[in-house]
């Protein structure tokens, strides 16, 4: 079975209904068609340029273009998580603590599922090694930035709190073992509902993707299932190291907790 | 009272307090006062190691630094001025019941299944002296502790505080605003004056 293939005005056609639709938020008044129009226009721009570099890069089949392409994701994807929080880690720490702990899961895993599960040769072939890490790090990205964003803000609030159960001779980790048991929770909860809503509710994006691309449902499910499962790890394992990482760099060595070490609340 | 120790403090600066020096013996109430915002609670966070600051402190032989940071605020109890409470029943902030001293203070033993909830400010202020004091620090630090009490509860607290920490032979420095208050209650008084501590006589 051969691939339908889209010409650009067939492209066209689904944007001229974008276009209908953000004329007619504006004569609704409802405010919305510019951010619509500009983020269309950002979405067929991007797309577009990563379909030239992955061309070039599935062409070239090199480990050095292949790491080049895989740090600059993750640099992006660090800068992101860093831009996601209300009240981030001073002194690079907020992009440190959430680009190592995307590094350590997402790297480890996608490599280990490359090397040892789909086994490509050679193993980092592009056309596996990009969408993978990609899926890996998107989803590491939104548990990180949610938990960081969840400690930080819920230690500054509750400090009173961390600060009397010091004063009562507690730990740092028991302190503020409430507040991380939450971070680590509501980094993972996207993760867990996607896994437990998976087929029933929504047929996910990359089954439908190679569905759509003629491979037999069999295979795209067991893809899929492999997938949620490594995406799974990846974003626990990095939402486990942020959550560490991030709780730890609120006290200092005499576990004392160190507020002033957070930014004043970004909008 | 076998394992009884002072509290010293040798040159400790933090804030605007500079260059504090003084000894508190065991079983010896110190009443510390000053204008407001003048650093007396930074002063007692800074005893119990919770900011930065200059200069040694002493629990007996041992500094702080020779401690752990959690073990020498077990050791060094801070009872802040307004105290709080994160599990939702009062008992379960306890270790273990302190029966007696819950009966001296206005309590039943049936106080430890009490919502937080339901507690006025006054109570939660005693039942945080209660919390400290059960496990078994070896000095205290206490922050207005009856501010929200009543007058006769203030003198139950007080000759309570008194005779248990003469009995167990803490060091207490003791911050109060009342000057009866501190007649009643301190064996020397020190008045903060800019950057230095006054001894009142």
């Amino acid at each position: 079975m051969n691939v339908i293939d889209l010409a650009w005005w067939q492209l066209g056609l689904a944007a001229s209904m974008v276009v209908a639709l953000a004329a007619c938020t504006h004569l609704a008044r409802l405010g919305v068609g510019k951010s619509l129009l500009l983020a269309g226009a950002r979405t067929a721009l991007q797309l577009a340029l990563i379909g030239l570099i992955l061309e070039a890069l599935f062409a070239a089949s090199r480990l050095h273009w292949v790491a080049l392409m895989a740090t600059a994701m993750l640099l992006i994807a660090g800068r992101e998580v860093m831009a996601r929080q209300k009240r981030r880690l001073l002194g690079g720490w907020a992009f440190g603590i959430g680009t190592v702990s995307m590094f350590l899961s997402s790297f480890t895993v996608t490599v280990l599922t490359l090397t040892v599960i789909i086994g490509p040769e050679p193993w980092y072939t592009p056309q596996y090694a990009i969408p993978l890490l990609g899926m890996m790090l998107g989803n590491t990205m939104n548990g990180v930035s949610l938990s960081l964003d969840r400690l930080t803000d819920t230690a500054w609030r509750q400090r009173a709190v961390i600060e009397n159960r010091l004063m009562l001779g507690q730990r740092w980790q028991e302190a503020i073992g409430d507040i991380r048991r939450e971070a680590m929770r509501s980094g993972m909860i996207p993760t867990i509902n996607a896994m437990a809503a998976a087929g029933v509710v929504s047929l996910p994006g990359m089954m439908t993707g190679q569905i759509l691309a003629g491979s037999p449902p069999a295979v795209a499910v067991k893809y899929q299932i492999l997938v949620m499962f490594t995406i799974t790890v990846g974003t626990g394992f990095g939402t486990l190291a942020a959550v560490a990482a991030g709780s730890r760099r609120l006290f200092d060595e005499r576990e004392r907790l160190r507020l002033e070490r957070l930014s004043e609340p970004v909008s | 009272m076998a394992d009884t120790v002072a509290l010293r403090l040798d040159k400790v600066s933090i804030g605007t307090l500079d260059g504090v020096s003084f000894t508190i013996a065991p079983g010896e109430i110190v009443c510390l006062s000053g204008p407001s915002g003048s650093g007396k609670s930074r002063l007692l966070r800074a005893i119990a190691d919770l900011e930065p600051h200059g200069g040694d402190i002493w629990l007996g032989e041992r500094a702080q630094s020779q401690f752990p940071g959690h073990e020498w605020r077990r050791q060094v109890m801070l009872v802040p001025a307004e105290s709080q409470w994160w599990a939702p029943s009062v008992g379960e902030h306890f270790q273990h019941s302190p029966v007696e001293d819950l009966s001296t203070l206005g309590f039943e033993t049936k106080t430890l299944d009490w919502q937080i909830g339901r507690l006025s400010s006054g109570e939660k202020q005693r039942l945080a002296l209660l919390r400290a004091l059960s496990r078994s620090p070896r000095a205290l630090l206490l922050d207005e502790p009856t501010a929200n009490l009543d007058d006769t509860t203030i003198h139950r607290c007080e000759s309570w505080l008194r005779e248990r920490t003469r009995q167990l032979g803490l060091p207490v420095l003791w911050v109060a605003h009342d000057s009866r208050q501190i007649e009643r209650v301190a064996n020397r008084h020190y008045r903060i004056e800019g950057s230095r501590l006054k001894e009142v006589s």
